[in-house]
């Protein structure tokens, strides 16, 4: 069971987004969150939204993918919509007890809840349609101007991979000690919560120093293909730029200037 | 002959262990250029030790040894060395970096800073030669062991070694995958590779051309496959395996038949056997 996880959320389907290059789409991201800070009107998401829609579609991945992101924060987002409904002085629409619902705030409430919701369902296209290797490889290029100032660049990416590489043997790992140790008696499925966590110890320690072993077996493994860090290395995926590319670049600046225009405009 | 390693009065402690054990005492080897030697022994008869001093890994504490003509403690040839000799080690997992095949195979000539498209060209030859290339996209952990072995096979030889050290690559394996890997190591060596196989089975040592044997840090024998089997009783004092087909020869001799020394394996034993009735 433990074999058949996938690593992250990506979404196997072939589509003009899932082709674009990781930078691209993280610089869209990044950009997309700032312009939903920029917003401050209905107008403004009704914009954004439509772009959204048009990303979603293009990505070929099921609304309900985009949507599963929410349910964690539902709570977040239903917490932050009262507060800001409650908090808010202005025109009186509601009045009971010590609570007031304000015009103002209801739309203040209203921009803060789709904003955020906007704001999950944007950045899970991101690594919904990047595989988590891809989106290393990205970052590595994207921070590699900075190793000037002595950013390990490189390093956070090889880390990154290889740490990706070895979440499933990890699981596998711990799988087995679990058995090995319910084989012999242990029960982690009754008892409080503190009696349940004393008995994951004896998964710990066991799975610690497999990891200090796997650790040092994979650094002499690296060593001996002549791995010796970022400097000299080569890339087999050279991540090039293709036309598409510049042209999302291209279409960052339209969409931030047309947010900024509705701000000043409406 | 071109001499590809030369391993001379190579004695090796760990440095941490207070104890005076020598892992290795006083060994001198030398491997001739498209050879194939099998390193044979129990665990803790040091064979592994050699293989990691030759790939530079461990340093001699006496001794030398050299890969062409680069000392290993020279620190300036050290890449050159592991670029000529590349290793494949025992668990298939602890040796795979990425999680995409054709990623993991391209990671040593990303290494040595080839060029992108050298590289790609090698990638594809390298999962060629070890039958993968239909599991290039996949990830190492949906593969068998065996699968994982060779793809970390293909990973050395992407590397263009001339030389390729195998610690105990079928030690974590089932018959299957074993046989796999055996296959491809005696194709790699026909194709010109040296090829260096540590193991603990004989059935295995017995495919080389050269069978070295270790025991407590110091060789015991070495020889051709049939001068050794000559000698199965030291084999067994030893606490070796025979292979079958020799064990049968031996018992065969034993009850007076007139059965060649150079009887090794299962074919010829069967071919001999056949002529009999």
């Amino acid at each position: 069971m433990i074999r058949d996880i996938t690593l992250g959320q990506y979404y196997n389907v072939e589509s003009l987004i899932h082709r674009l290059d990781p930078r691209v789409k993280m610089a869209w991201t990044f950009m997309y969150i700032i312009g939903l800070f920029i917003i401050n009107d209905f107008i403004g998401f009704v914009f954004a939204g439509i772009c959204l829609a048009l990303v979603i579609y293009m990505s070929k991945v099921p609304v309900k993918f985009m949507v599963r992101g929410l349910k964690p924060i539902f709570f977040i987002i239903v917490i932050t919509f009262i507060l800001n409904m409650l908090m808010i002085g202005g025109e009186v629409l509601v009045k009971w007890w010590i609570f007031s619902i304000t015009k103002e705030g209801l739309k203040q409430a209203s921009i803060m809840a789709i904003r955020l919701i906007m704001l999950i369902i944007g950045s899970s296209i991101l690594t919904l349609t990047t595989k988590p290797i891809n989106l290393t490889d990205g970052i590595e290029k994207a921070l590699s101007p900075f190793k000037r100032f002595g950013f390990p660049a490189h390093e956070i990416a090889m880390m990154t991979t290889i740490a990706l590489r070895f979440i499933p043997t990890l699981l596998e790992e711990t799988d087995k000690i679990m058995k090995a140790q319910q084989a012999r008696g242990a029960d982690f499925e009754s008892g409080n919560i503190l009696r349940r966590a004393k008995q994951l110890i004896p998964i710990l320690v066991p799975l610690f120093i497999g990891a200090f072993r796997i650790a040092n077996d994979m650094a002499m493994a690296m060593e001996a293909r002549c791995y010796r860090g970022g400097d000299h290395r080569t890339k087999m995926h050279s991540m090039q730029y293709e036309k598409r590319d510049f042209v999302a670049y291209g279409l960052i600046v339209v969409f931030l200037a047309a947010i900024i225009l509705l701000r000043i405009y409406f | 002959m071109e001499k590809i390693v030369r391993i001379e009065n190579l004695i090796f402690k760990y440095a941490n262990n207070n104890d005076e054990k020598r892992v290795l005492d006083d060994i001198s080897i030398t491997i001739d250029k498209g050879s194939f030697t099998a390193i044979i022994g129990k665990n803790g008869s040091g064979k592994s030790t050699i293989a990691k001093n030759i790939n530079a890994l461990l340093l001699p504490t006496e001794g030398n040894v050299f890969v062409y003509e680069y000392n290993t403690k020279a620190d300036e040839h050290i890449w050159d060395i592991r670029q000529c000799a590349g290793m494949v080690f025992q668990n298939p997992d602890n040796q795979i970096v990425s999680s995409v095949v054709e990623d993991d195979v391209a990671f040593g000539p990303e290494n040595l800073g080839i060029e992108p498209q050298e590289i790609r060209r090698r990638v594809d030859y390298a999962l060629k030669e070890v039958d993968m290339e239909n599991f290039r996209k996949r990830p190492p952990h949906m593969l068998s062991g065996g699968q994982k072995q060779r793809v970390a096979i293909a990973g050395v030889v992407a590397m263009k070694p001339d030389c390729i050290i195998f610690d105990e690559p079928t030690a974590m394996l089932d018959p299957r995958g074993r046989k796999e890997v055996m296959k491809i190591i005696k194709e790699l060596h026909r194709e010109g590779i040296t090829v260096i196989l540590i193991t603990h089975f004989m059935e295995e040592a017995a495919q080389a051309d050269r069978i070295i044997i270790m025991d407590d840090g110091k060789i015991e024998m070495d020889g051709s496959p049939v001068e050794i089997f000559e000698k199965s009783n030291r084999l067994k004092e030893l606490n070796l395996d025979v292979p079958l087909a020799v064990e049968l020869r031996d018992r065969l001799l034993r009850k007076g038949l007139n059965i060649s020394k150079d009887i090794i394996d299962k074919e010829s034993m069967v071919d001999y056997l056949c002529q009999l009735k």
